[in-house]
C-alpha cells in the first residue's frame, strides 16, 4: 500500500524522507514508476512550500525553485534565454507538470534542461542547506534520497552567448537523439571559458571538457573549431536506444556541434 | 484499507472521490467520478490521450497524483459541449473528419480548447505546437489541425456556435 | 479541407455517376460519440469487484523453465488467484486454425520452455492493478537459458536451435511438402542467360509495431445462464470468440463478445490473447476481470509487422524491359506462426509487383526465430516486398539509364495480363498513377508514356501462362539435414512436360477468413504423403499446363477452361495425394466435384517422366457457397468475409 504525505514546509518534508519513501515533484517520474509497478517505495512525500516555485534574481545568478515548471520558465521574462530549451521539453501538458528539480533525475535520453543548466554553471541547493555543483550532483544522482530545493545558474551577460540545439526524430516534440548546450563568451573574437554540455550522449547530461579545452582562445570559424569536432567524436560512449545507436550518435555529434558553433541553424 | 477523499470541480460541478494512496487522476476520474472520456494510452507521458485541463491548463491525468487536485477545477471533453450545443471544436472535428478510431479525440479536444481559450487566433504552427503532446495514429494530424483552425475561425465569428446534439 | 482528389477522367465508363453514397462525403456514424467522449471502448465499462490481471513474462529469449515459485506471490495483499498453464483447458492453438491452416503451435501460458523474451508464463489476479504487478514481481522463475536465434538466415542453418517444437526445421511447412512457398512462371534462368544486365539487390525491414493508442485488452464478466460477457478491442470479434472457445474448451454460445469500438488496430488486434485470459480469469474467480496491456507490453509482446528480408534478381534488356525477376524472401515469424504463414502466401500472390514480367520465380520462407511473434499490419505480406521491389526498380532504372517513372510504365501490367499466380490482372491503374504522380511531381515523361492506358495493349500473348520450369528443391527437413545449400529458387529445374496449370495457386487465401475450397485436413494427410512409394502429384505451385493464348480474355473467365479430362486410372484405394489447401482448378465449377485432379490427366502425360501414383483426388472441391461448413473447418466460424 502506498501512502501520501504532504508538508507545507520543505524542511518537514525533508525530515520525513526515509528509505521507504520518495519525494514527488511534478509527478512525471514518480507516477510513471507507480503506473508500471516499478516503485521501490511505499511512502510518497510532497511539499507545498511556496519557495519551491519561486524564481529570484541574485546579482549575476538566478535561483530557480525546484518545482518551477517548464511552462513557468517559458512565461518568465528574465529566463527568455532558457525558453528555447524549456519549449523543447515534452508537449504543453508535460511542460505544465515537468519541473526543474525533476529534470535533474530524468533518465537517458530525457532531461534536456539539465544540459543547459550544466553550461550555465548550475549549482544544486538541497533542502538541508547543502550546495553541490550540478555536474557532481548528476554523477551521483542514482543514490540520492533528499530534496532538491532549487537550482541556481549564472546569467549570461550576453544572452546570445548561450546556444542550444536539440536533435530529435519528430517535430515539434520529440525525444533527444542528442542535445547540445553551449555558453560561448568571447573577447576580441576569441572564446574565453567556453562551456559545452551534451544530453543523451551518456547516462546523464555531461560537460564536454575535452571539447571546451580545444575551444579556449579559438576563433569561431571552420578552422578555429576543427579540433573541437575531432575531440567530440571520441569523448563520448553514448548508449544505444530505440532512437539511435551509440555508433550513430558518435558519428553525428561533430556535425551537430559544428552547426551549433557556426550558427548554421538547427540541422535536425 | 484507507481511502483519501479528494474534492474538486469537474466540468463545473462539485465532485468528490475516494482514492487509494498513489492513485492517479485518470483512475480517479474514470472509476471514481465516472467520467470515462479521458483514456489510458501509455501511463508514462508519451501519448496525451489522458489529457485533461486543470485550472484551464492541459495536464496528463495519468501522471497526476489524484490528491494534488484537491480544490481545483478540472475540465474534460465530457464537459465540452455547452448545453445541447456542441462546442465549435467538436463540430469542426465532425465536419472535418478529424477523428477516426476516436481514442485520441478526447485528449486532443481539450488540448485544443486550452489553446483557443488563451489564443483565439492561432497560427497553424501554434496549433501544431499545442497538440504536439497528443499522438494520433489514424489521421496523420492534418484533418485535426484543419479542424482546430476552422473552429477558431468559427469562434471568432459572431454567433459561431455548434449545432444541437 | 481534404487532400483527396478524385480523378474522374480515368476509367470514366467503369464508374457510374449519380450514386447516392459512393463518391459522396459522409459523416462517420460513430464520430459524435468520439468528439463527446461517449464512444464506449472496451475499458469504458465499470464493474464492481473488478479484478486486474497481470502477467509474469519471460526475461529470456529462449530458456527451459526449471521451476516456478509462487509461494510469496500468492500470499501478497490483494492477490486473489494465480493462473497457471494447467488452468488453461486447451493450452495449444494456432490463430489460423480457425480457417484450417497450419498446426497448433502456441500455448496461452508457457511453463516449460519459453521461446521469446516477453512470452507469458503465468498470470496474477488481484484486487488492484498495483497489487497484481507487485505480486508478479514476487514470482521466482528459474530459467535454464538455451541457445537462441534472432536472424532468419541463421535460423535456416542445420545447427540452429529449434525454436518451435511443432516446426522443428524453423520453417512453416507449405503444402506438406516444402519448407517455403514456391512460385514458378516461365524460365527465369534462361532469361538471365539471354538478358543484357542482371541487377541484384537485398532489402531488409525491421519489425514495426502498430502502436494503437488504445493498448490491447479485454474485460470479462460472468453473466447469467452460464455465459461470459467479454468487452474487447479485438479487430476480429468472431475470430477472438472462436479462439477463446477453443482454448477454453467451451461452446461459443456461452460467450457474449461485445466489441466494434477499436481504439486503433492496424492489424495488431487480431491475436486474441487478452480475451481468453480475461474469460479464464473470470471463470476461475467468478468475478469481472480486466486484462489490459500497458504500453511497455504493447511494444514488447504486442505482435508487430514482422521483419522481412528480400533478395531480388532482375534480368533486364538495354531498353529497360525486365524479362526475368527472381525473389528469395524471408518473413521473420518470431517464435510462433500467428499470421506469418499467411503473409507469405499473400506476398507471393503479389509478385512481381504491378508489372508484367514474362519469367518470374520465388522462394519465400516463413521462418521461426526467438523474437516476438509477428502478426498482421496494414497490407502485411505486401508492404515489405513492395518496398523492396520499388527500391529495386530505381536500381534497375539507374543501371539502364532510364527515367525511373518511364521504366515503371514500360514494365507496367495492364488489364488482361496473366500474373504469375495464374490470375488475370484487371482494374489495373499503375500507368494512370504514374501519369498523375509525374504531373504532380513535375517530373517530365515522354509523350508516348503520357498516352499509355491500362485498358490498352494488355492480354493477348500476355494472357498466356508460359511453359514453366519446375523443381522439387527444399522439401521439408532437407535444409535442416544439410542437403539444401541455397535458399534461392532452383537453378536446376526442368521444363514440365505435363500440361500447364491454370490453377490459381492462392485461391483460398486471397481473402483471409474465406474458407479453403479443398480439404482442410491437409495436415492429417502428411503421414500418408510421406509414406507414398512414388512422388506425389506435383504441387499446384509447380504444375503447368499449356493454355492456348486467348484472343479475347475476359475478367470473368480469365482462361478458357479445358474440358475436365477423364482420369486414366482411378483407384478407389489410392492414397491421399498432396493437394494444396489452396488448390481449386480454375474453370471447374466449384459445385461440381471432379473425381480426379486434372493434373493427373493421362492424355498428355509423358512416358519419360516418373508417373505419379494413380490417385483419386482425396477430396474434391466442395461447394464453396457462403456459410457452408466443410470437414475440418472450425465449428466456431461460419460465413465468409472479404478483406
Amino acid at each position: 500500500m502506498i501512502t501520501v504525505e504532504t508538508y507545507a514546509d520543505i524542511n518537514q518534508a525533508s525530515a520525513a524522507l526515509g528509505a521507504d519513501s520518495i519525494y514527488l515533484g511534478g509527478g512525471t517520474l514518480v507516477m510513471r514508476a507507480l503506473n508500471y509497478g516499478e516503485q521501490n517505495f511505499s511512502r510518497i512525500v510532497r511539499s507545498t512550500d511556496p519557495s519551491l516555485t519561486q524564481i529570484t534574481m541574485q546579482g549575476d545568478r538566478i535561483q530557480i525553485g525546484a518545482a518551477v515548471t517548464m511552462a513557468s520558465i517559458l512565461a518568465h521574462p528574465d529566463l527568455a534565454f532558457l525558453a528555447p530549451v524549456a519549449r523543447q521539453v515534452g508537449g504543453p501538458a508535460v511542460r505544465n507538470m515537468a519541473s526543474v528539480g525533476g529534470n535533474l533525475f530524468a533518465e537517458h535520453p530525457y532531461g534536456d534542461l539539465a544540459v543547459a543548466l550544466l553550461v550555465l554553471d548550475g549549482r544544486v541547493h538541497l533542502a538541508d542547506g547543502q550546495e553541490q555543483d550540478l555536474e557532481v550532483f548528476l554523477a551521483q544522482r542514482k543514490g540520492f534520497n533528499g530534496i532538491v530545493a532549487s537550482v541556481s545558474i549564472a546569467r549570461p551577460n550576453r544572452p546570445e552567448d548561450f546556444r542550444w540545439l536539440k536533435i530529435s526524430r519528430t517535430k515539434p516534440k520529440g525525444v533527444s537523439v542528442m542535445s547540445i548546450a553551449a555558453w560561448l563568451p568571447a573577447m576580441a573574437g576569441r572564446l574565453q571559458n567556453p562551456r559545452i554540455a551534451l544530453g543523451a550522449m551518456a547516462d546523464t547530461p555531461m560537460r564536454a571538457k575535452a571539447v571546451e579545452q580545444t575551444l579556449e582562445g579559438a576563433t569561431m570559424d571552420t578552422a578555429g573549431i576543427q579540433n573541437a569536432l575531432t575531440a567530440i567524436a571520441s569523448q563520448f560512449n553514448p548508449p544505444d536506444d530505440a532512437l539511435a545507436s551509440s555508433w550513430y550518435r558518435q558519428q553525428v555529434a561533430p556535425i551537430h556541434l559544428r552547426r551549433l558553433l557556426l550558427n548554421e541553424g538547427a540541422g535536425s | 484499507m484507507s481511502k483519501t477523499p479528494v474534492s474538486f470541480t469537474l466540468n463545473g460541478r462539485d465532485t468528490g472521490v475516494f482514492v487509494d494512496g498513489g492513485a492517479n487522476l485518470l483512475d480517479a476520474l474514470r472509476r471514481g467520478a465516472g467520467d470515462l472520456s479521458p483514456k489510458y494510452g501509455c501511463g508514462q507521458g508519451t501519448c496525451g490521450t489522458c489529457t485533461v485541463l486543470i485550472d484551464g491548463e492541459p495536464h496528463l491525468s495519468c501522471l497526476t497524483l489524484a490528491e494534488t487536485v484537491e480544490g481545483r477545477s478540472i475540465s474534460t471533453t465530457s464537459g465540452l459541449q455547452q448545453g445541447a450545443q456542441l462546442h465549435p471544436l467538436q463540430q469542426a472535428f465532425i465536419d472535418g473528419f478529424a477523428a477516426q478510431c476516436g481514442y485520441c479525440s478526447a485528449g486532443m479536444l481539450v488540448a485544443a480548447k486550452a489553446l483557443l481559450d488563451t489564443n483565439p487566433s492561432p497560427s497553424r504552427d501554434e496549433v501544431i505546437e499545442a497538440i504536439s503532446g497528443n499522438l494520433c495514429r489514424c489521421t496523420g494530424y492534418e484533418p485535426i489541425i484543419d479542424a482546430i483552425m476552422e473552429a477558431a475561425a468559427q469562434m471568432r465569428s459572431p454567433g459561431g456556435l455548434g449545432r444541437a446534439v | 479541407m481534404s487532400s483527396v482528389e478524385l480523378r474522374k477522367e480515368f476509367f470514366a465508363d467503369e464508374r457510374p455517376e449519380g450514386l447516392n453514397e459512393i463518391g459522396q462525403p459522409k459523416i462517420r456514424q460513430d464520430i459524435l460519440g468520439h468528439v463527446t467522449g461517449r464512444s464506449e471502448f472496451y475499458d469504458d465499462h465499470l464493474y464492481e469487484g473488478l479484478l486486474h490481471m497481470s502477467i509474469v513474462r519471460s526475461t529470456e529469449h529462449h530458456a527451459r523453465i526449471r521451476n516456478i515459485d509462487v509461494s510469496q506471490a500468492e500470499t501478497m495483499p490483494g492477490v486473489v488467484r494465480i493462473v497457471r498453464a494447467a488452468d488453461v483447458p486447451v493450452n495449444l492453438n494456432t490463430l489460423l486454425g480457425m480457417i484450417g491452416f497450419g498446426r497448433d503451435d502456441e500455448a496461452l501460458l508457457q511453463e516449460k520452455r519459453v521461446a521469446y523474451k516477453g512470452e507469458a508464463i503465468l498470470a496474477v489476479l488481484a484486487e488492484s492493478e498495483l497489487q497484481a504487478r507487485n505480486a508478479c514481481k514476487a514470482v521466482r522463475v528459474d530459467y535454464e537459458p538455451l541457445p537462441h536465434v534472432l536472424d532468419v538466415e541463421e535460423a535456416l542453418k542445420p545447427e540452429a536451435p529449434v525454436v518451435n517444437d511443432e516446426y522443428p526445421n524453423n520453417t512453416f511447412d507449405y503444402h506438406d511438402l516444402y519448407d517455403h512457398q514456391k512460385l514458378r512462371f516461365g524460365d527465369v534462368n534462361k532469361a538471365f542467360a539471354e538478358c543484357d544486365h542482371v541487377v541484384e539487390g537485398e532489402y531488409s525491414m525491421s519489425p514495426i509495431e502498430q502502436a494503437p493508442l488504445e493498448t490491447c485488452g479485454a474485460i470479462a464478466v460472468p453473466e447469467t445462464n452460464d455465459r461470459y460477457r467479454c468487452h474487447t478491442c479485438s479487430q476480429g470479434l468472431f475470430f477472438s470468440l472462436g479462439t477463446t472457445a477453443k482454448l477454453l474448451d467451451m461452446p461459443s454460445s456461452r460467450l457474449h463478445f461485445i466489441g466494434g469500438t477499436v481504439g486503433g488496430g492496424f492489424g495488431g488486434k487480431v491475436d486474441s490473447l487478452n480475451e481468453p485470459m480475461a474469460v479464464l480469469g473470470s471463470m476461475l474467480t467468478g468475478r469481472p476481470v480486466k486484462f489490459t496491456w500497458d504500453r511497455a507490453e504493447e511494444m514488447q509482446v504486442g505482435a508487430p509487422r514482422g521483419a522481412e528480408k528480400w533478395r531480388i534478381r532482375d534480368g533486364v534488356m538495354n531498353d529497360g524491359r525486365i524479362v526475368a525477376r527472381e525473389f528469395t524472401g524471408f518473413f521473420d515469424s518470431g517464435a510462433y506462426t500467428r499470421l506469418s504463414s499467411y503473409a507469405v502466401i499473400k506476398g507471393t500472390a503479389h509478385l512481381p509487383g504491378p508489372y508484367s514480367i514474362p519469367n518470374v520465380s520465388s522462394n519465400v520462407y516463413c521462418v521461426y526465430t526467438n523474437r516476438t511473434p509477428a502478426t498482421a499490419m496494414r497490407g502485411f505480406g505486401i508492404t515489405g516486398v513492395d518496398f523492396a521491389i520499388e527500391c529495386h526498380m530505381d536500381k534497375v532504372a539507374e543501371k539502364v539509364g532510364m527515367n525511373p517513372i518511364e521504366l515503371r510504365m514500360l514494365n507496367a501490367y495492364r488489364d488482361g495480363d496473366m500474373k504469375p499466380h495464374r490470375r488475370l490482372a484487371k482494374n489495373t491503374a499503375l500507368l494512370e498513377c504514374c501519369q498523375v504522380a509525374a504531373e504532380k511531381g513535375q517530373w517530365a515523361i515522354g509523350s508516348q508514356y503520357s498516352a499509355m492506358s491500362s485498358l490498352r495493349d494488355g492480354g493477348g500473348e500476355k494472357a498466356a501462362i508460359p511453359p514453366t520450369i519446375i523443381d522439387e528443391e527444399g522439401r521439408i527437413g532437407e535444409r535442416k539435414a544439410g542437403r539444401v545449400a541455397d535458399a534461392a529458387p532452383s537453378r536446376n529445374g526442368k521444363l514440365s512436360t505435363k500440361p500447364n496449370s491454370t490453377v490459381p495457386i492462392l485461391e483460398a487465401t486471397m481473402a483471409m477468413g474465406e474458407e479453403a475450397n479443398v480439404p482442410l485436413e491437409i495436415g492429417r494427410q502428411r503421414e500418408a504423403v510421406e509414406n507414398m512409394p512414388v512422388r506425389p502429384a506435383a504441387t499446384v505451385s509447380s504444375i503447368t499446363r499449356p493454355v492456348p493464348p486467348s484472343s479475347q480474355p475476359t475478367s470473368s473467365t480469365p482462361v478458357p477452361a479445358p474440358p475436365i479430362p477423364t482420369p486414366a486410372v482411378v483407384s478407389p484405394a489410392a492414397s491421399p495425394v498432396s493437394v494444396s489447401a489452396f488448390a481449386r482448378p480454375l474453370g471447374v465449377p466449384s459445385a461440381a466435384p471432379t473425381p480426379s485432379a486434372p493434373d493427373t490427366a493421362a492424355p498428355r502425360q509423358p512416358v519419360a517422366e516418373p508417373q505419379p501414383a494413380p490417385t483419386a483426388s482425396p477430396s474434391p472441391p466442395s461447394p464453396a457457397g457462403p456459410g457452408v461448413r466443410r470437414p475440418g473447418s472450425s465449428p466456431f466460424v461460419s460465413g465468409r468475409r472479404g478483406r
